[in-house]
């Protein structure tokens, strides 16, 4: 090929906008990829609101103050009396409960594994059951925790709850606090090492406080998935219909409570199932937005 | 190696001495018969092609590359006559005395203070921190630029303050030695030339080893400077040795060693 035969492709050719069938083509494909993300986001938009219209009908702060009330009909003066205040302190209570557990738990298996056991058989044997206990079904967590520790107390309670919601949060934690730390750059670890750090200084002072926000949004994604379910915790909370601030007794949960009171024919209790898928909506959504806020304040 | 001690009259003391160091990646021979000796306040610069195995002596003199699992050595590093790799010597202890600047400018994610603050602290240091940090700052020449702002972070500064930073750092815990690892590779003339300064004032307190592919800054800046080259064996890995070890201006000028000669002058690496 001489020159001249190179330069012939792009000599001669208008600088002007065409409406050719390649550009036709392309900006239908565009449209296509435009008209699939709205479609994509139809179905939680729908939910939100869904939940929205419904839930906001009982809104108001007696939720969070008054107890399930016996069933009312529309009639009754007392109809929208009432709240779910002990299904939302028992709901604190379990997560609150699995966080203190799965928390250190998760963030020190990390530490572990991306700072001393990077690369090793152990550390790809405990990643490959990391995933699959993140794979196991709730409900199993549940029953799991039941035979250890409700047969064992001989009693439902929050701590059994709490245990099961840990083990299901533990995997997420573990996951993210471990990426969270290998991001940390190895510049830094050799800046620290060299000045003469001891590794759990290098951990304590350098690697942990850079990993921070990102453990943190690891950590409001466990909590948030853990806050919801509902499988684990029939098997081990189970119910109650009373204030209970003892760990050791059966606790109302937020999601017990859709499940138990949405299925009713009572009206008042239907309309407060909703008000509690509300309130549960929100708390994912509060953890979400916390967690984006942290991981971005810090860079 | 000894460099022509005869001929330095300001030549005191001898802070390093290795012994036939070979230094091995499993295996793979990184390194082979290194035996130099490392004179007391003094710039001791390394030199050579990349891939030549100066940055990893230079890691051998401050335990860092015990980081990487496969790594081990044999021969002897001596540091003031004691055994460097010896079984009962603590590696953490050995990088408080022998301080490092790398590369890449590494300040921690922390404010200026708290970069300089951070040595210090593991040490347990008691006196006043504020002036120590002054001082520290002070010898790396940053305190003019930073005084007004020491609560900002130490990675907001610009390239060649982060490694006056780092510089400042590492005298923040009076090291004993400073080995730098090409500390001007990412910096640009102005803040080179800065550096170069620094290194001048630095080497009446301390011992300074510098890895550079900068022959002008090694001509400029150091007393010694070893010329290291790299040779591939019949299985093609390559393994890097000193060529010649000298005063700065013998192997800039008058090399004895062809190699060095035409390294030194450009013509390869």
């Amino acid at each position: 090929m001489t020159p001249q035969d190179f330069s012939s492709l792009a000599s001669g050719r208008s600088l002007t906008r065409t409406l050719s069938s390649k550009t036709i083509f392309s900006n239908m494909m565009t449209g296509l990829a435009f008209a699939c993300a709205v479609i994509a986001l139809i179905p939680l938009v729908a939910v939100i609101l869904y939940v929205l219209i419904n839930g906001s009908v009982r809104l108001g702060p007696q939720l969070f103050t008054q107890l399930p009330p016996p069933p009312y009909q529309p009639t009754s003066p007392q109809f929208n009396s009432g709240g779910f205040g002990n299904a939302f302190v028992g709901t604190l209570m379990t997560v609150g409960i699995a966080s203190l557990i799965s928390i250190p738990f998760g963030v020190l298996a990390a530490i572990y594994l991306s700072e001393f056991a990077r690369d090793t058989k152990i550390a790809d044997a405990v990643n490959f059951m990391t995933n699959v206990l993140s794979g196991v079904p709730s409900i199993v967590m549940g029953v799991f925790a039941y035979g250890l520790i409700v047969l064992y107390t001989k009693s439902y309670s929050a701590f059994a709850a709490g245990f099961a919601l840990a083990v299901l949060m533990l995997p997420t934690i573990v996951r993210t606090s471990t990426e969270a730390l290998e991001s940390v750059s190895g510049e830094l670890r050799q800046a620290s090492v060299g000045l003469g750090a001891t590794n759990f200084q290098t951990v304590s002072r350098v690697i942990l406080p850079a990993a921070v926000p990102a453990i943190l949004t690891g950590v409001m994604l466990g909590v948030a998935r853990a806050a919801g379910e509902t499988a684990p915790v029939i098997f081990t909370a189970l119910f109650n219909n009373f204030w209970n601030f003892d760990v050791w007794k059966p606790t109302a949960t937020l999601s017990v409570l859709v499940y138990n009171f949405a299925v009713t024919p009572y009206k008042n209790w239907q309309e407060l199932a909703w008000a509690a898928a509300l309130v549960l909506v929100a708390l994912v959504l509060v953890a979400n937005i916390l967690s984006r806020w942290l991981t971005q304040r810090k860079r | 190696m000894t460099p022509n001690l005869e001929r330095n009259a300001l030549q005191t003391d001898t802070v390093f001495q290795t012994k036939d160091l070979n230094i091995y990646y499993g295996n793979f021979l990184a390194v082979r018969d290194v035996t130099i000796d490392i004179p007391k306040n003094a710039i001791t610069a390394f030199i050579g092609p990349s891939g030549c195995g100066k940055s990893t002596v230079l890691r051998c003199f401050n335990r860092l590359n015990d980081l990487i699992k496969s790594f081990h050595i044999d021969g002897k590093i001596f540091y003031h006559g004691q055994d460097l790799y010896a079984p009962d010597v603590d590696p953490v202890e050995v990088r408080r005395q022998i301080g490092m600047v790398f590369q890449r400018p590494n300040p921690f994610p922390k404010s200026i203070y708290d970069n300089i603050a951070f040595g210090p602290r593991l040490l347990g240091y008691k006196g006043d921190m504020d002036e120590l940090v002054e001082r520290s700052l002070r010898g790396a020449a940053l305190w003019e630029d930073v005084k007004d702002k020491l609560k900002v972070l130490g990675t907001d500064l610009s390239g060649g303050q982060q490694q006056r930073l780092c510089i400042a750092r590492a005298i923040a815990v009076q090291p004993d030695v400073i080995l730098m690892d090409e500390p001007c590779a990412a910096l640009d003339p102005i803040s080179t030339l800065k550096v170069e300064d620094l290194l001048q004032e630095l080497k009446e307190n301390y011992t300074i080893i510098i890895v550079t592919h900068n022959m002008q800054q090694a001509s400029r800046a150091s007393d010694f400077t070893a010329f290291y080259n790299v040779q591939a064996n019949e299985k093609g890995q390559r393994t890097g040795y000193i060529v010649e070890y000298d005063r700065t201006e013998v192997i800039f000028q008058s090399p004895k060693n062809k190699s060095t000669q035409e390294y030194v002058s450009g013509r390869f690496g």
